[in-house]
């Protein structure tokens, strides 16, 4: 037998984690409303679909954009052959200035500094060659994304520590939790080389408030470590607190900063709704991080076609302008709607207003305060409610019973279905259930929202959510009443 | 008003990405400088520098505006973007099931038929940069040695070595036999790798060969598959031009060798195969590996999250390569136009007094300036090559820059211009011989 390496042979390509196992259950037997319905359905998988209409549109009123149609075929072989890896120029504007609109354009991004990667996937392992050798650290706040482990530790070599945040405090990142974890790593003599955070938070579904950006920045300027930004879900805010970048934060008056340990990390993926296009984006403030990455992105470089394609839509500005109003207003209307639904049979969920998803608190559903019994629980969902969500502890979460679970992935009718399914689950566990405590006001508070309940009655469908139903009412509602 | 303040010595960036291993600081790439600042234009520009560094097929595009002029099912989105949705989504890394069949077909028929390839052990990269890169991480640790005939494509010291750490041991090929891979000279490189204490993992070949422009003869497929299996490391056959063959039954690829072994000894080897060249689209990024063995298509599939190929572009070639009518003719009318170029240059060539490798596929020709060296040196061959850069306004690929073990050979492209730049680009080298032959005769 010849034999593979051991970066092959090992287990660093991060399947056999928990958040993959919910997967396969779902690709086994996958949710179909008329082939399927007794399906599984994923709510794991944190996709965009909500915005395709408008794109569509914009598509059929651009056939240039493609270089397959007769108004664009012109295109066809001076695209096919541009290979060079600083991207074409176009698409680098386009990109830019797309970044600047999410921000509300109270930065600017200068499209010399975007260097394209394959998909932010690629640009996470890319960033990870450039600033750290193998065996080096960076720190990374827990819960977070599950591919992590993956991007930037598999072929690189390089650690990821984690800096543990807790729910008591809504799992804010703190100036102590840093420096606990800094010296941790210190003391296993390992070399810090970089924070990673994830702005707005996958899993979290919030955003970092000014303070504690500027505190992250005070910290890595302290410790002379690199801050790396991946700002994916940066158009997914549909809510206040408004979205505040690191990009913005560098450029305040009282933030001293060395910009050489700065960068960003994009994609399309998330805001567009593009994950199948791999448009991925490295940006960062230091010269040669750019030159370096550059070179690096020949390794996973965007098809043409595809900035082409992107550079066209990106540059249409009223398309732009309304598509991340619209983008914003579908997210708005998904999330309340289900965090709405579930506070209704008593699932509270961490107060959040970003992403394409929600992070719910199961806990009093636990047997135990364990990550055993988390599984437990999971596995219930899985196989008995037929929902794939995902486990906290799959994204490192400190304190079991916390689940993510995706809602921008399916249509109306799927919601509906998944939210009627959690309903029943949760009334027939109605007994297992440990009243909720009025101290927690994270979770209660988007249902007490008197403003939040009218909107609520706006989507009310008859026969699926009445609030006149008469199935029993849960603790919360009881509270209220 | 932003705080100046005084920066502290920057902080220190990886070593791979302080290294030089990216490999730009080669000649390969300043020649490409000399071009971008003083561009060959046949109306603007008549005095640049003509590019014939780059190996891109520019020969064959009419027949591909063509088909997608003929073909909208390529693109679904001017009747209403029915699959627009579903194929924005699909980022699955087992590939669209339509293009890995298309590109399974494509191989097939590139092959003559005479071998059958799964669609199942395709596995999609960003381009065969990403795909040499992504089998060197499978194949080999950190420190760890590949062998790599020479003359070899630059790139290669940045794809298999730069984040890799992984090593180049050259297996040196000279013109005493037309550049071919022996067996002894197998056996030098393994021993040359050994004594440096590196552990050698697999041998990388590239057939057709670039920058050669010949294909590897079946005994010598054999001599190598054998020298594998006897040192039991792995074979990357990288048969990226494997579509640019001047005439179907010349080129022989890895995959027939294997057939007639009745796949005894497969589990050792893989295939890189790419749309660059063939196909013309280098931009589009379309790389693939096909392995033999099991555990490699299942870990290259889970690395190519790394570097995946559009799914926009997945779907355009799907289409394209489906069409049986479409590829058989593109396949041969592209080999036809490349012959005639190929022809076109090195009767050019021989006028002018230059002899050739004999060549039978690629987009380039194998060029022999020795005699035209001061000293037979690299030195020597650099100094000629920074005239025929600067004078003669020619880029072409200095041997040396292909880690050529005899100076004065030179990579020259024919494929990625129109014929009539072509015959400026002769007209000049004919004009340089002239001269030197005058010089030489008045001394």
């Amino acid at each position: 037998m010849v034999a593979m390496s051991k970066i092959a042979t090992g287990n660093g390509h991060g399947e056999n984690s928990t958040y993959f196992d919910g997967w396969k259950a779902y690709e086994t037997n996958p949710f179909h409303p008329t082939e399927r319905p007794e399906g599984v359905i994923q709510m794991g998988l944190a996709e965009n679909q909500l915005c395709f209409n408008l794109i569509k549109n914009w598509l059929i009123k651009h056939p240039e954009a493609s270089l397959c149609t007769p108004q664009g075929v012109n295109k066809f072989k001076e695209t096919a052959l541009f290979q060079d890896y600083h991207g074409m120029p176009e698409f680098r504007q386009a990109v830019a200035k797309f970044m600047g609109k999410v921000r509300g354009d109270r930065v600017k991004f200068d499209p010399d500094r975007i260097v394209m990667s394959g998909g932010a996937t690629g640009a996470h392992e890319m960033v990870a060659f450039c600033l750290a050798d193998p065996g080096e650290a960076f720190l990374v706040p827990t819960p977070y994304y599950p591919g992590f482990d993956r991007d930037l530790k598999w072929r690189t070599g390089v650690e990821l520590v984690p800096v543990n945040c807790e729910s008591c405090n809504n799992f804010k990142i703190t100036r102590n939790a840093l420096e606990a974890a800094y010296v941790k790593v210190q003391e296993a003599n390992l070399r810090v080389k970089g924070l990673l955070i994830t702005n707005p938070s996958n899993p979290l579904g919030t955003v970092l408030d000014r303070d504690t950006l500027k505190s992250m920045v005070r910290f890595i300027n302290d410790k002379n470590i690199h801050l790396i930004g991946d700002e994916i879900y940066a158009s997914t805010v549909f809510m206040e607190p408004e979205f505040v970048s690191i990009s913005e934060i560098i450029e305040e008056e009282d933030v001293e900063c060395n910009r050489d340990l700065i960068h960003i990390v994009y994609s399309l993926s998330k805001d567009m709704g593009f994950p199948g296009f791999r448009v991925g984006i490295v940006y960062s403030y230091n010269d040669s991080v750019v030159s370096c990455a550059r070179k690096m992105s020949s390794f996973g470089l965007v098809s043409s076609q595809t900035q082409h394609l992107i550079a066209s839509m990106l540059s249409d500005d009223e398309f732009v302008d309304n598509f991340i109003t619209e983008s914003k207003e579908l997210l708005f209307n998904r999330h309340k709607y289900f965090t709405w639904s579930l506070s209704q049979v008593g699932i509270g969920c961490l107060k959040g207003n970003a992403g394409l998803f929600i992070w719910m608190d199961l806990r009093k559903l636990l047997k135990e305060e364990t990550f055993a019994a988390e599984m437990e629980l999971w596995r219930v969902i899985t196989n008995e409610v037929k929902l794939n969500v995902s486990p906290g502890s799959s994204f490192h979460c400190q304190e079991p019973g916390w689940f993510r679970v995706c809602f921008a992935n399916m249509d109306d009718y799927t919601m509906k279905v998944a939210l009627l399914r959690i309903r029943t689950f949760m009334l027939k566990n109605n007994e297992a259930m440990v009243p909720l405590k009025l101290c927690r006001p994270s979770s209660l508070k988007l249902s007490l929202s008197r403003s939040l309940s009218r909107r609520m009655d706006d989507f009310m469908s008859p026969g699926i959510m009445s609030p006149h139903s008469p199935l029993p009412q849960s603790p919360l509602v009881r509270a209220r009443t | 008003m932003v705080i100046e303040i005084e920066k502290p010595s920057s902080v220190r960036l990886s070593k791979v990405a302080i290294s030089k291993t990216h490999g730009e600081d080669s000649p390969y790439f300043a020649g490409w400088k000399a071009y971008d600042e003083n561009p060959y234009d046949e109306v603007h520009n008549q005095s640049g520098v003509i590019q014939m560094g780059l190996a891109e097929n520019q020969v064959s595009f009419d027949l591909l505006e063509k088909y997608l002029e003929e073909h909208h099912e390529a693109s679904s989105w001017g009747k209403g973007a029915p699959g627009f949705r579903e194929n924005a989504l699909f980022q699955d890394y087992h590939g669209l099931k339509s293009f890995r069949q298309a590109m399974a077909n494509f191989m097939e028929q590139i092959r003559g038929g005479k071998v059958k390839f799964d669609p199942d052990r395709i596995v999609l990269t960003a381009g065969a940069t990403a795909a040499n890169e992504l089998l060197t991480f499978i194949l080999a640790d950190p420190g760890d040695a590949l062998l790599v005939p020479t003359p070899y494509y630059p790139g290669f010291d940045r794809d298999l070595r730069w984040r890799t750490g992984v090593k180049i041991v050259p297996i040196h090929c000279n013109s005493s036999n037309n550049f071919q891979i022996t067996p002894q000279a197998l056996e030098a490189a393994y021993q040359s790798a050994e004594s440096m204490d590196l552990k050698v993992r697999g041998i990388l070949i590239t057939n057709p060969s670039n920058p050669l422009g010949s294909a590897i003869q079946s005994s010598i497929l054999n001599d190598i598959l054998d020298f594998a299996v006897h040192k039991n490391i792995h074979l990357v056959s990288d048969e990226i031009y494997s579509g640019s063959t001047f005439s179907p039954s010349e080129f022989v690829s890895i995959a027939e060798i294997l057939r007639n072994r009745n796949y005894k000894d497969a589990e050792r080897v893989h295939i890189v195969y790419s749309l660059s060249k063939d196909l013309g689209l280098p931009g589009f990024r379309v790389g693939t590996i096909y392995s033999y063995n099991d555990d490699v298509v299942t870990t290259a599939r889970r690395m190519s999250s790394f570097t995946l190929i559009s799914s926009q572009t997945q779907h355009l070639l799907a289409c394209m390569l489906s069409n049986h009518e479409f590829t058989q003719n593109y396949i041969k009318t592209n080999r036809e136009r490349l012959n005639k170029r190929y022809d076109m240059i090195i009767q050019g060539l021989k006028k002018a007094g230059i002899e050739c490798l004999k060549g039978n596929a690629g987009l380039f020709c194998w060029m022999n300036l020795s005699p035209l060296l001061n000293e037979p040196t690299r030195q020597g061959e650099l100094e000629l090559w920074n005239i025929i850069l600067n004078q003669v306004k020619l880029n072409i690929s200095p041997g040396s820059s292909c880690h050529c073990s005899e100076p004065g050979w030179f990579r020259v492209c024919f494929a990625n211009m129109s014929e009539q730049t072509l015959r400026v680009a002769l007209q000049r080298i004919h004009k340089f011989m002239e001269q030197r032959k005058v010089c030489s005769v008045n001394r």
